[in-house]
């Protein structure tokens, strides 16, 4: 007796559990209601990431291509596995005469970055920030090392160097 | 009379070894076991640790105190933030930063999403290792919605790095209290059809039901904590024991079962997201008003001396031991993992049992690898 309960009571089980699958797979078969994957390449146009969304960090270019960085090595140094490095030199001012520091290239390697956001978070000037772009799939490894302030970009006026 | 022999008697078993991993599907991660059987029924279990060691403690002593925290994401990476969270109270408690009722709230309600998020992604990966693949999909689509406002929040889906020294990285999203309370909505539907799919079915049963035994004694004394304990009775709760954040101020019942045995450890883990749930209930509506984050020193350093501090993480009880010798960074570091603690286990429940029992109990104890091997 017992033989045909256990069978009896399997079959049950596997209904029940059959009928949540097909539940789902009959709601679904037309409509798009509950699903909740994303048909990836497809919607790319479209997808728009979470506004604090960490995929780079990138630094904030205006209209003139003049950005925020005095090369104060902050990020630098805070960084905990060295992804970033600041290339600076000396120039004199025109106005002043005085000696300033001047970014080259704000070197930033994503191959080695873990977005822990010190860098975004120590920045005096919010000069860099993060980006929502998250295609970084290469075939090099060397094209993940970017420089971060554009060709021929210069500091913003106004911008104070950090002591 | 002439004794009959038969054939059964006389072929030689023997003992022999069977390599488990590193790279066996079941394993979860690059785990390797040296297995000894006789024919199907295991004798001994041999552990290998090392595939994916980092040495992640020897980092953090030449790291300052923020700069760890980031590390402890990719230890126990499904319950990311409540490693984060025993960094940040260490080094609070410590140096005597003093935190708003406002990050307390908020930690724990991340805290609870990240304990629901694990389980979720554990009953899935349960159901797979036992046979049935439904389970995984299903796991994974209300993992999503925890997912989204993790990201929404913190920045990150799965290693938010989002509690800091002093408070939380950000302050919440506006859209945080609504979809917390959409998502309470959309799992109380969801839970019942859980246990409906894979509780109830007689397979699943059969595959569970006294099956990885391990009494209470026994937990005790091989350091078994977290659901994997408390399945054996073994009340090791660090919210109930030690509260921190705002666990002292949240009604919930310390979920535990006596059995002890792989059903029992299904049935703690199940029945712990409803208390979950229960306690996001409490905080969602009263998250106190305040500042996210309290202004800290640059750079932080502790007294002298040894500090020690336990969180419950999904897998249990997770400790940040360290020794300060007054300067930025730690003298000695260690993470008491209880993945590791739990792995201990593992032997004792399966031996006598066969392979596919020790599959089940493999996944019952919730291993997560880089949790163990650090």
């Amino acid at each position: 007796m017992s033989y045909i309960g256990d069978i009896i009571n399997g079959s049950k089980t596997l209904l029940t559990g059959m009928s949540i699958t097909g539940n789902y797979f009959f709601k679904n078969l037309f409509t798009r209601k509950d699903v909740i994957t994303q048909l990836y390449p497809d919607n790319m146009n479209e997808l728009k990431m979470f506004d604090r969304f960490k995929g780079e960090v990138i630094m904030f270019h205006d209209e003139n291509n003049q950005h925020k960085c005095d090369a104060c090595t902050n990020c630098e140094i805070i960084c905990p596995n060295g992804s970033i490095e600041i290339v600076w030199e000396r120039v004199a001012d025109p106005e002043t005469g005085k000696n300033k520091k001047v970014l080259l290239n704000h070197i930033y390697h994503l191959e080695m970055c873990t977005m822990c956001g010190l860098c975004i978070e120590v920045c005096p000037a919010d000069a860099i920030g993060w980006g929502q772009d998250f295609h970084h799939v290469t075939r090099d490894r060397a094209d993940l090392t970017k420089v971060l302030n554009k060709p021929g970009s210069s500091i913003m006026p106004g911008v104070k160097e950090k002591k | 009379m002439e004794q009959q022999t038969f054939l059964a008697d006389k072929i030689r078993t023997q003992e022999y070894f069977l390599n488990m991993g590193p790279q066996h599907p079941a394993t979860h991660g690059v785990m390797r076991m040296v297995l000894k059987l006789d024919g199907e029924i295991i004798r001994n279990i041999d552990p290998v640790l090392g595939y994916i060691h980092r040495s992640i403690e020897k980092m953090c002593e030449h790291d300052n105190y923020k700069q760890i925290i980031h590390l402890t994401d990719r230890l126990d990476y499904l319950s990311a933030h409540m490693n984060n969270e025993a960094v940040a109270l260490l080094v609070e408690k410590a140096s005597g930063i003093e935190v708003s009722d406002r990050i307390k709230v908020i930690r724990t309600m991340m805290s609870e999403l990240t304990r629901i998020a694990s389980h979720t992604l554990w009953w899935g990966v349960m159901g797979m290792d036992t046979g049935a693949l439904t389970t995984f999909m299903y796991a994974f689509r209300d993992r999503e919605l925890i997912n989204d406002i993790m990201e929404e929040t913190c920045g990150a889906r799965l290693t938010m790095n989002y509690s800091v020294i002093g408070g939380v990285r950000y302050d919440l999203h506006e859209n945080f209290v609504k979809r917390v309370k959409d998502f309470i909505v959309h799992f109380k539907k969801k839970l019942p059809e859980y246990d409906r799919l894979l509780s109830d079915n007689v397979i699943f049963r059969k595959r569970t039901e006294g099956i990885g035994y391990i009494t209470k004694e026994e937990a005790i004394a091989f350091g078994l904590n977290g659901p994997t304990g408390r399945a054996s009775g073994f009340a090791c709760d660090i919210r109930k024991l030690k509260p921190y954040s705002a666990y002292d101020r949240v009604e919930f019942q310390e979920v535990m079962a006596t059995e002890g045995d792989a059903f029992a450890r299904y049935k703690v883990r199940i029945l712990e997201m409803w208390e979950s749930l229960r306690i996001l209930e409490q905080l969602v509506d009263q998250i106190p008003e305040g500042e996210h984050r309290v202004k800290t020193k640059a750079v932080i350093k502790l007294p002298v001396g040894e500090y020690l501090q336990r969180v419950e993480t999904a897998r249990g009880d997770f400790g940040v031991y360290v020794i300060s010798d007054g300067g930025s960074s730690p003298y000695r570091l260690k993470f008491r993992s209880p993945g590791f603690a739990n792995l201990h286990g593992l032997n004792k429940m399966s031996i006598g049992y066969k392979i596919a029992d020790l599959i089940v109990n493999f996944s019952t104890i919730d291993v997560v690898v880089p949790d163990m091997d650090r």
